[in-house]
């Protein structure tokens, strides 16, 4: 599939010793060794990480700035800290921001207790109701119309897992992302519903929504 | 054909024109010309030399940087300076024709300047500005006919290039690292060890990309030099890209610039006809083409990474970096990309060698600015200055001091990625680093000037607002974080600022900063950075008080009119206002604004006779006496 270096290195993170392969991202190695950073948007098998969610933020020995541990690859004797004031401080600023455009009804939703989003929240110690930002809805339309799913684009976090499934790993590209800034979401060509396109229901967006924005009409959870 | 002989060619059609014989008439039509109405002006000349049937040459000409009196025409007669005539019009055209080519009167009342020192009329070297001007970018601006070649190489156009092709690449990569060069884009990158990281990078073919964005609003350096001298950049991406071994270029223009567009174009056509431009470079190994790329005109755009997608026909949005462009660039091979500014000053570096411009400027910033200096100052234009010149000294002596003598409030300088500097600052030196100290950035060269009557925190709105729009959206900080400033931001300058809402704002602004994932995000806080670092006090006058100080923020502001200053006799205002707020007190005769309706348009005060001046703003709303305010 993809080629990592195969040679070794150690490192610690949050003083563990750990070792992993020269190259592989900070992220992917900090998650086999049982150490979780907050991430919405990484995906493993993709060479170029869209580094875009903005919340696995971690802190390194010798740099002056926190840097994204999605991109970051390990090297030599590095020293990660995962839970770094900085880094924890702009992790919990894109959270907070997420969740303040975010429409927070969990006893209704179909990911409650298996959605990323409050998974980050508690890691961060962050409510789901900041209190910090003003809520920003977008009151877009749901997309009801696939037999098997419902698209709620209100609840998206864009972290473009669907994306990257339906447009590189299938090949299908029946949505994908439109317009730009605050508009910006996931949508199909010409905005027409999921259900009208090349869609070929084949869910596997559904399965890697790690919010309630893409979810089984018949209430079967994501597992 | 040898360089020699094109330069010879050259050369003697320039002196086909520049002979002494016969006189000649330049016309600045660069786009801030046209914008005066510069063809127009054209246009009157050359119906005036036809009907007069005289022996003249007629030439169009980029922009001379003296904005501020555009229409520009220089005229040129044999035996007289070159003097250049500003505000002209078509009527005053045809005069100046009439009286000076025909009648060897040299019209002084409308000249600007001569463009040489002499003894009839005081030259432009005689301005206060020119102590602290130093064209080296702009040197042909104005100057040449953008349109034919042959005037850049008489001018030692394309001598560079050929000289360059002597040299080793690596030379040449060293010589641009020894004269500290540094990219002029915005972040100010040593341009040198860009190079030899392309140059050293693996990867075949390699690209250079010109980035001709500019999509800061205000800022039009790069226009005004694509517009007035074209060769020049094209001469420097030759060069550059003999130094890294690139073998293909792309130039990329906002499509907003048609005029600019068309020059290169042209530009682009005529180096390939003279064999500067294509296989075999003045018959070196060297082969090298340049094709002209329409930007679509998002200010993300200029983001290196978002341009070469957009290159590459994908959506022009920011990646992660590493890897850089120099070795993963464009179609994934190892990719220069430099500002126009930086690649024009290229042909200067080989000319002249890195110690000359080793003595331009101070400390590690070397070499000339050039900026767009607009807003409320009295010679509005773009100006080039070594750096480490004052900010004080641009404004107050190149730019000859803020107009409708205001007082001096605040300098923008960066446009939206930049900041806003007060009165405090104004004597630190002009550079990357001093800038970046103060909390602006040299950023794209606009330089926005601010007087008492501009607000600051609606200034920090208005350029938020713009990157807010501006966003791409990618990456969750600038997304939302922009928004959310925004929307604080319009509630303090409508008067629904809350104390809180100024912390809120500080601690956003410095994760957008530190967060984003690109360059737009982590430099669209600076506004509200700087206008809360400086002016923190304006801010919390809108929010405890509800009053703008600027009288500029409507929600905080009314109209009144002062009955001891109204005159019985007039009723200017009265009829001006369209949904006649304003009546008349039948008793007094006085004008009474109703506050209900007023809609706070400015027509009344504009309206009011300067000897009454009765009308006035007052802020917070609430300072309106009560018995007006019915
Ligand atoms: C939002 C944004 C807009 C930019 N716009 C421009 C632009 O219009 N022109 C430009 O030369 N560089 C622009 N840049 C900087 C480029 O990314 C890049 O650094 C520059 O072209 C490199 O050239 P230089 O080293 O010669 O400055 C922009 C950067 C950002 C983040
Ligand atoms: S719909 Fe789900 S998977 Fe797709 S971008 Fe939004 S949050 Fe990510
Ligand atoms: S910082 Fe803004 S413009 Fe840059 S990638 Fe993020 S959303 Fe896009
Ligand atoms: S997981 Fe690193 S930025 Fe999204």
């Amino acid at each position: 599939m993809i080629q990592r270096e195969m040679k070794e290195v150690s490192l610690t993170i949050d003083g563990k010793k750990i070792k992993a392969k020269e190259g592989e991202k900070i992220l992917w190695v900090a998650l086999e060794n049982g150490i979780y950073i907050p991430n919405l948007c990484a995906i493993y098998e993709k060479m170029q990480p869209s580094a875009s969610c903005r919340l696995c933020f971690v802190e390194v020995e010798g740099e002056d700035e926190p840097v994204t541990a999605c991109t970051e690859p390990v090297r030599e004797c590095m020293a990660v800290n995962t839970r770094g004031k900085i880094a924890l401080r702009l992790a919990r600023t894109s959270a907070e921001l997420l969740l303040a455009s975010h429409p927070v009804n969990c006893g209704h939703c179909l990911k409650n207790r298996s959605c990323e989003l409050q998974k980050i929240a508690k890691h961060l110690g962050i409510k789901l109701k900041t209190k910090r930002f003003r809520k920003l809805e977008r009151n877009l339309p749901i997309d009801e119309s696939s037999p098997l799913f419902i698209y709620d684009p209100n609840k998206c976090v864009l972290c473009g897992k669907c994306v990257w499934v339906c447009q590189e790993k299938l090949g299908i590209g029946a949505i994908g992302f439109t317009r730009r800034g605050f508009k910006r979401m996931v949508s199909t060509f010409q905005d027409k519903p999921i259900g009208e396109t090349t869609c070929g229901q084949c869910v596997e967006c559904v399965k890697v929504c790690p919010v309630g924005s893409l979810v089984f009409k018949n209430d079967k959870r994501v597992e | 054909m040898k360089f020699d002989e094109i330069k010879k060619q050259a050369q003697s059609r320039w002196r086909e024109i520049w002979n002494d014989q016969v006189p000649v008439i330049l016309v600045g039509t660069a786009t801030c010309g046209r914008a005066a109405g510069a063809l127009e002006v054209l246009q009157a000349i050359k119906d005036t030399v036809k009907k007069q049937n005289l022996n003249c040459l007629v030439y169009e000409v980029g922009c001379m940087g003296h904005c501020y009196a555009e229409p520009l025409v220089i005229l040129r007669k044999p035996g007289y300076p070159s003097i250049c005539y500003g505000h002209v019009n078509p009527v005053l055209a045809e005069n100046l024709i009439n009286s000076f080519i025909l009648n060897g009167d040299p019209c002084l009342e409308f000249v600007l300047g001569a463009l040489e020192e002499n003894d009839l009329i005081p030259s432009f070297s005689d301005f206060p500005r020119s102590k602290y001007e130093q064209r080296i970018l702009l040197k042909n601006c104005g100057q040449i006919n953008p349109e034919e070649i042959e005037h850049y190489i008489a001018n030692g156009g394309y001598e560079n290039l050929s000289k360059a092709l002597q040299m080793k690449p690596e030379e040449i990569v060293s010589e641009i690292k020894r004269s500290k060069l540094r990219g002029l884009g915005g972040a100010g990158f040593p341009a040198g060890d860009k190079w030899d990281v392309c140059r050293r990078s693996e990867g075949e073919p390699k690209y250079l990309i010109c980035n001709g964005d500019e999509g800061d609003p205000g800022a039009f350096m790069d226009r005004a030099i694509l517009e007035s001298d074209p060769h020049s950049v094209l001469e420097g991406m030759i060069i550059a890209g003999y130094a890294i071994g690139a073998r293909h270029g792309y130039i990329y223009v906002r499509a907003e610039y048609p005029l600019a567009v068309q020059r290169v174009r042209n530009a682009i056509h005529q180096a390939e006809e003279y064999k500067l431009l294509g296989e075999n470079i003045l018959g070196s190994d060297f082969s090298f083409d340049i094709k002209l790329f329409q930007g679509s005109g998002a200010f993300v755009c200029g983001e290196e990474t978002a341009l070469i997608a957009s290159i590459e026909g994908k959506p022009g949005i920011p990646r992660h970096r590493p890897p850089y462009p120099a070795l993963q660039g464009l179609f994934g091979k190892p990719t220069l990309i430099n500002n126009v500014k930086t690649l024009a000053y290229v042909p200067h570096i080989i000319k002249n060698g890195a110690e000359w411009r080793l003595q331009i400027g101070i400390g590690k910033n070397k070499g000339t600015a050039v900026f767009a200096l607009a807003g409320k100052v009295v010679n509005t234009g773009l100006v080039e200055v070594p750096m480490g010149t004052t900010l004080r000294q641009i404004i107050f002596q190149v730019g000859g001091g803020i107009t409708k003598g205001r007082r001096f409030k605040a300098v923008q300088i960066g446009g939206p990625s930049g900041g806003c500097l007060p009165e405090s600052v104004l004597d630190i030196p002009i550079d990357f680093d001093s800038l970046q100290e103060s909390g602006a950035m040299m950023g794209s060269g606009g330089m926005v000037v601010l007087d008492e009557d501009d607000c600051m925190v609606e200034v920090a709105r208005y350029f938020l607002d713009f990157t807010q729009k501006e966003s791409c959206g990618k990456c969750t900080l600038c997304r939302l974080g922009t928004k959310q400033m925004l929307d604080i931001l319009e509630d303090i300058t409508k008067g629904r600022g809350k104390m809180e809402d100024i912390e809120t704002l500080q601690e956003l602004a410095e994760d957008i900063k530190q967060g984003s994932l690109c360059g737009l995000g982590r430099t669209a806080p600076n506004p509200v950075l700087t206008t809360l670092r400086y002016f923190r006090e304006e801010y919390e006058v809108h929010i405890k008080e509800g009053r703008c100080p600027a009288l500029r923020c409507q929600p905080l502001i009314a109209y009144y009119i002062i009955p001891e200053k109204c005159a019985r006799g007039c009723d200017a205002c009265v009829g001006t206002c369209t949904i006649e707020a304003i009546s008349t007190d039948k008793k007094r005769r006085i004008k009474v604004i109703d506050q209900e309706k007023c809609v706070k348009c400015n027509t009344c005060l504009a309206a009011c006779p300067p000897q009454y001046d009765a009308v006035i703003k007052l802020s917070p709303p609430d300072r309106v006496p009560k018995s007006e305010g019915k």
